[in-house]
């Protein structure tokens, strides 16, 4: 029982992690229809950002937690940057060509992406001491203690908070208007009024962003980065956005939820080698008997 | 990319005033400099090294400085290129050209890449100050390029197979030429078998290596455990991997689009973290070494034969080279791909090949004409599958050695741009985007750390460019003659 509690506070944590990322993915590939191959690159470059801007602030004094909020907003502006640029170059000359260009140039992009952070920031594995360190004893019995540490704390309220609001952001704002005009009908949008290649810019910036959140949490949390991270994370967080039904927002956290409970549990009960294959395989099955992901709304095909 | 061309040309009719040109392009380098600026200061200009017990920072603030320099005369350049002002930007280019050479010595990557750019922006200038526009002369060499092409094409391939069968004995081939074209071979077969799921199809498959695995490991575990030879593992690996296909196929081949690419994707990575960990059968990380090469009907091409048997050279009474077994497997791979090409061109012309194709442009006409879905979906999936068979049997002949290693995502990535980029369903595209991206990469071995980096930013220059391929020919192989196609592509 207490060993249970134990995996499921792990198991929500990764989840949390692993729906902010997928936020950046369903965001994407509801507006524009293409898988950002690159997100998983630009969280990989936002755990280098963190780590960079934290050894820079740190030194400086000052409280824990201002250091963490300054490293947090500078990390997601940087990164937000990445991820506007990213579009411009990679995806908006192809706005309108195959599906597969835009997906080549995606992957394309986030190979460069890797072998950049690897020759500017070395291959080795780089390594942060943990920097909060408080722990809560929960339960306790004679031989386990089921601990809730403050950072998985910071991060389930974070990710909540942040769902939350850009679950606002979509529903109520002209922004999110906006976005869900370009989703439906692109050149019907544009004729209307809205400008489409700066609401697409903004979608990116924002998915940029939360994988910025997901990135220092990651830092903070596990505190080991190097520059293939971002690939294992980009699936995950994708197969992620798919189980939960792509283009789907609360989809997502759901789906990022799942498949972090699997990882934690299929660890805890079975055999961490093949925790992949546990989380590829329920995507498998979750797929053959809902087609369009949990959430998902079933398409229609027309002829 | 017609249409962009076209609304870019009509975009700047005009050469604006000077005053107005001048300010926009300094106010574009301006901008460009600042997002570079942002773009490389935490990532580059700033780096952390362990130091001791934890990490300290280290700074690069001249490389910061000069490629700030070099993207400000870059864009500055380029925006006077195009509103017309060719003097200036030429002067542009060559300031950055001067630079880059400069600095090629003291901070390589910056100066190679200022020496590109500024080349580029000179070409670029060059064209704009021509009366014909830049798009009117691309228009002129292709039209050449295609009318030379019918008239040509049916020599120029017999040319083609003509120059790759006395390839090995040209007097500049040896033996790591060889050994690479046999790569590229291999790629071009892969290229083909992936051209036949997501080219001709129109499925996405993202784990094709998993087939590729399968190929490979069944050559050399046969090999390992019943000393099975390449002949018999050939057609094994070949049927193997086909039936791998159909497994993994059945369940996932009614989803669409992106599902069946995120389900491949997870099929392939399964497969490599399987073989990864059952280490009893597959040796896990270490790979399966000592797999036996090619034999030319039971001669081998080794310096001394086993007891009681003969080697070729002994057997044809030649003096020992050791590259004779690297020609001999050379002809295998080039007989192989003929074979293929010649299969796939036969198969596209017969009604399953048809159905691919007619599958991949409208799937629900295609059900309401009376065709299976699912069966023409395995077929191709399980023929390209085979083909990824042939390839991987091959690769672990060429290398002798094989470990899990050489079957990750990025293979299936360098595959699907290997078809992407030359272009779907066109065969010769696919064999011209292996040799340039394959080839190319293999060539520059001497700038090893930064072969990746260039093939990733080859992989969004070419798309980008060119975003229906090098040689994109999406038309169906038969059409009824006298109807115009209303679409194409999609």
């Amino acid at each position: 029982m207490e060993y249970f509690l134990q995996q499921l506070i792990n198991g929500i944590t990764l989840g949390a992690i692993y729906g902010l990322i997928a936020i950046g993915y369903t965001m994407v590939y509801g507006i524009i229809g293409m898988i950002n191959f690159a997100h998983g690159e630009i969280f990989m470059i936002s755990t280098f950002i963190t780590l960079i801007s934290f050894l820079i602030l740190g030194p400086m004094g000052g409280g824990i937690v201002a250091v963490l909020i300054i490293v947090l907003i500078i990390t997601m502006a940087l990164t937000a940057v990445y991820g506007w640029a990213l579009e411009r170059i990679a995806y908006r000359p192809l706005r309108g060509s195959h599906r597969l260009a835009a997906l080549i140039s995606a992957i394309g992009m986030s190979i460069f992406l890797q072998n950049f952070v690897q020759l500017s920031q070395g291959a080795r594995v780089k390594a942060l001491p943990p920097v909060v360190t408080t722990n809560f004893k929960i339960l306790e019995n004679e031989n386990f203690v089921v601990t809730l540490s403050l950072m998985q704390v910071v991060i389930i309220l974070t990710t909540v908070f942040l769902m939350s609001l850009f679950w606002v952001i979509i529903k109520y704002s002209a922004l999110g208007r906006a976005q869900r005009a370009c989703e439906q009908d692109r050149v019907m949008a544009a004729l209307l009024g809205v400008n489409v290649d700066r609401t697409i810019s903004i979608t990116f910036v924002m998915g940029a962003a939360l994988a910025a959140v997901a990135g220092v949490m990651v830092t903070l949390y596990y505190g080991v980065i190097d520059f293939f991270i971002g690939f294992l994370a980009g699936i995950k967080a994708f197969t992620a956005a798919v189980l939960g039904g792509i283009g789907s927002l609360p989809g997502a956290m759901l789906g990022g939820l799942l498949i972090g409970l699997i990882e934690a549990f299929w660890s805890a009960y079975a055999t961490v080698e093949y925790k992949d294959v546990a989380a590829f395989s329920v995507l498998v099955l979750v797929l053959i008997f809902r087609p369009t992901g949990l959430l998902g709304r079933p398409d229609t095909e027309k002829v | 990319m017609e249409d962009r061309t076209q609304k870019k040309s009509e975009m700047n009719p005009l050469p604006l005033s000077n005053w107005h040109a001048h300010r926009n392009a300094i106010r574009d380098g301006l901008i460009s400099c600042l997002i570079t600026a942002v773009l490389l200061i935490p990532l580059t200009g700033i780096y952390s090294v362990q130091d001791g017990g934890g990490l300290a920072l280290k700074y690069r603030i001249w490389e910061l400085i000069l490629s700030i320099i070099c993207v400000f005369i870059g864009r500055f350049s380029l925006s006077l290129a195009e509103s017309g002002h060719q003097k200036l930007s030429i002067c542009g280019g060559l300031v950055l050209f001067l630079a880059g050479a400069l600095w090629s010595g003291s901070h390589g990557i910056i100066g190679v890449l200022g020496i590109l750019g500024g080349v580029l922006i000179v070409i670029r200038s060059l064209w704009s100050s021509q009366s014909g526009n830049f798009t009117g002369s691309l228009e002129c060499i292709k039209k050449l390029f295609q009318n030379t092409n019918k008239q040509w094409s049916p020599h120029l391939s017999l040319i083609m197979v003509l120059i790759a069968v006395i390839f090995p004995f040209l007097p500049l081939t040896d033996r790591w030429i060889l050994d690479l074209s046999i790569l590229v071979m291999t790629y071009i077969l892969l290229g083909w078998g992936l051209n036949i799921v997501v080219g001709l199809a129109g499925l996405l498959d993202l784990g094709y290596v998993a087939f590729y695995a399968v190929g490979a490991y069944s050559f050399a575990l046969l090999a390992y455990y019943y000393q099975l030879g390449f002949w018999i593992c050939l057609p094994l690996g070949a049927l193997l991997a086909a039936l791998f296909g159909i497994l993994l196929g059945f369940p996932v081949l009614r989803l669409r689009g992106d599902y069946l690419a995120i389900v491949t994707l997870g099929f392939g990575e399964m497969i490599r973290i399987i073989l990864i960990n059952w280490v009893s059968l597959t040796q896990g990380p270490n790979g399966i070494s000592g797999i036996p090469r090619p034999t030319f009907f039971g001669l081998e091409f080794k310096r001394r034969a086993a007891e009681g048997a003969e080697t070729f050279h002994q057997y044809f009474d030649l003096p020992y080279r050791p590259i004779d077994r690297v020609i001999f497997l050379f002809y295998i791979t080039l007989g192989l791909v003929l074979l293929a090409h010649f299969f796939i061109k036969r198969i596209r012309n017969l009604p399953i090949g048809r159905a691919w194709e007619a599958l991949r442009e409208d799937e629900v006409a295609c059900r309401s004409l009376g065709l299976n879905p699912t069966n023409i979906k395995l077929s191709a999936f399980a023929l390209g599958a085979m083909f990824g068979g042939v390839a991987g049997t091959l690769f672990a002949a060429r290398q002798g050695f094989i470990s899990p290693e050489s079957f990750t995502f990025i293979e299936s990535a360098i595959i699907l741009a290997v078809v992407v980029l030359g272009g779907m369903g066109s065969q010769a595209g696919v064999a011209l985007a292996a040799v340039l991206l394959i080839g190319l990469p293999e060539w520059f071995r001497e700038l090893e750390q930064y072969r990746m980096l260039c093939f990733g930013a080859l992989m969004v220059i070419v798309m980008t460019w060119k975003p229906k391929g090098l040689l994109s020919r999406r038309v169906p192989s038969v059409t009824l003659e006298n109807i115009e196609r209303t679409r194409t592509g999609g």
